[in-house]
């Protein structure tokens, strides 16, 4: 069947099968392989994008659910001029990535949490990434970055 | 996965027309179903679409009862539940992580009947009434066992009332990998009764504890069970707790929760 959405602000249409996940229409279809998939178990959190502002896991969503959809993924989270975004460059500045397969979902989970919590605890960012593993177990710095995206003073965080 | 047709209704009756079909399943949030299906343990011929129902999706009050459509996410059940039953979006709010609960829906997690899904501790202690496309079934006569529920071939969850109670608290002992409950429990306090909803802890399913509501009813304190005994004979027992255990959990959890109303 054809699919229709907007991705990243941009019009897209491709052809997917019943059975095509949302991830592999845009890692496939749409080349945008930024979205990663860390487990394919609905676990990881590392195809995590956003459908009509809402996070979700891309992996355990078909593409055909996403027709008509607004999505956004990682792709588009740079500002218009190409440079990261403030939440990016936290986890640039702060070394909130080891290997970096999982931060892809990181920044998308910390964009949903920020928008709805702009001043979040330390306990509410750890809370909020429930459903995104980093497999390096780099959380501490992951926190740190989206502390620091939020624009409050860097806690002394608990592993400190 | 297997392949299969992917149906998109735009109403309830187009929906119930395309789960005439054999081997059609209803597909609502997905977030238990497209694992399993990955896993190749189910293979429908055809996937029927609840979410673009609009029909089947909001959240209202009237004397006060709480009606959920049953295609109403868990995170919509969080906000929009958050002042009239604040005991229910406590437990909305815990189920899965963010991403789950923005797909996830109550309609599906009541068909399915995990035995450790914690929406159906809640309908049992609430006495919910769960409504389908054919009529409506009291939560005691819903929840049959395991994966089973009365509902028949082709009958959808369509929404669940709960009656609000004056108070009420979850208290879900998780288990930190799945984070579902190893044992969960639901107490709602009414004006004339009190409930006891428990999941995650028999190999029945979920259940209501019957002794510990009416000691409840007199005496509204967690003192009011500490002479009462859950028995561990038909409780599960997994690498992650024995049946014993889960009996434990299950009056711990209950005067937890009845301290914290």
């Amino acid at each position: 069947m054809k699919i229709s959405l907007t991705v990243n602000g941009k019009s897209q249409s491709g052809e997917a099968e019943g059975r095509t996940l949302l991830s592999t229409f845009l890692r496939e279809n749409l080349r945008l392989t930024g979205t990663h998939i860390g487990c394919d178990t609905s676990q990881c959190g590392a195809c995590t994008v956003h459908v009509n502002g809402m996070q979700v896991k891309s992996c355990t969503m078909f593409a055909a659910e996403a027709d008509g959809a607004e999505v956004t993924t990682i792709e588009g989270m740079a500002e218009p001029d190409g440079s990261l975004n403030t939440i990016q460059q936290a986890f640039q500045d702060h070394h909130g990535l080891q290997c970096g397969f999982c931060t892809p979902g990181m920044v998308m989970a910390a964009a949903s949490l920020l928008k709805a919590n702009p001043k979040p605890t330390e306990a509410e960012v750890r809370a909020y990434l429930q459903g995104n593993i980093c497999r390096c177990t780099g959380y501490h710095n992951i926190v740190k970055a989206i502390m620091a995206a939020s624009g409050q003073e860097l806690p002394a965080l608990a592993a400190e | 996965m297997y392949s299969f047709e992917f149906v998109k209704p735009a109403t309830l009756d187009e929906a119930l027309a395309a789960l005439k079909d054999e081997d059609a399943q209803p597909l609502s949030g997905g977030q238990t179903l497209i694992p399993t299906m990955k896993q190749r343990l189910n293979q429908p011929g055809s996937l029927v679409s609840l979410l673009g129902i609009p029909e089947l999706v909001g959240v209202s009050i009237s004397d006060n009862v709480l009606s959920i459509k049953g295609a109403t996410n868990h995170a919509a059940i969080v906000a929009e539940t958050r002042d009239s039953f604040p005991g229910l979006s406590a437990l909305a709010g815990k189920i899965g992580d963010p991403a789950v609960r923005n797909r996830g829906t109550i309609g599906g997690s009541i068909a399915n009947n995990d035995p450790s899904a914690c929406y159906p501790a809640a309908a049992m202690a609430c006495q919910a009434t769960i409504m389908t496309n054919a009529r409506e079934i009291a939560a005691d006569d819903f929840f049959e066992g395991m994966f089973t529920t009365a509902l028949e071939e082709g009958e959808i969850v369509t929404g669940v009332r709960f009656p609000i109670p004056q108070t009420a608290n979850y208290q879900k002992f998780e288990q930190p990998a799945s984070r579902f409950p190893l044992t969960g429990v639901f107490v709602a306090k009414y004006g004339d009764r009190v409930g006891v909803g428990v999941t995650g802890a028999s190999n029945n399913g979920v259940f209501r504890w019957g002794e510990a509501e009416e000691a409840l009813t007199a005496n509204f304190t967690p003192d009011a069970i500490k002479d009462l005994s859950m028995p561990a004979d038909d409780m599960i027992a997994d690498l992650h707790g024995s049946a014993e255990y889960r009996a434990h959990l299950v009056k711990v959890l209950t005067g937890r929760a009845v301290a914290a109303c």
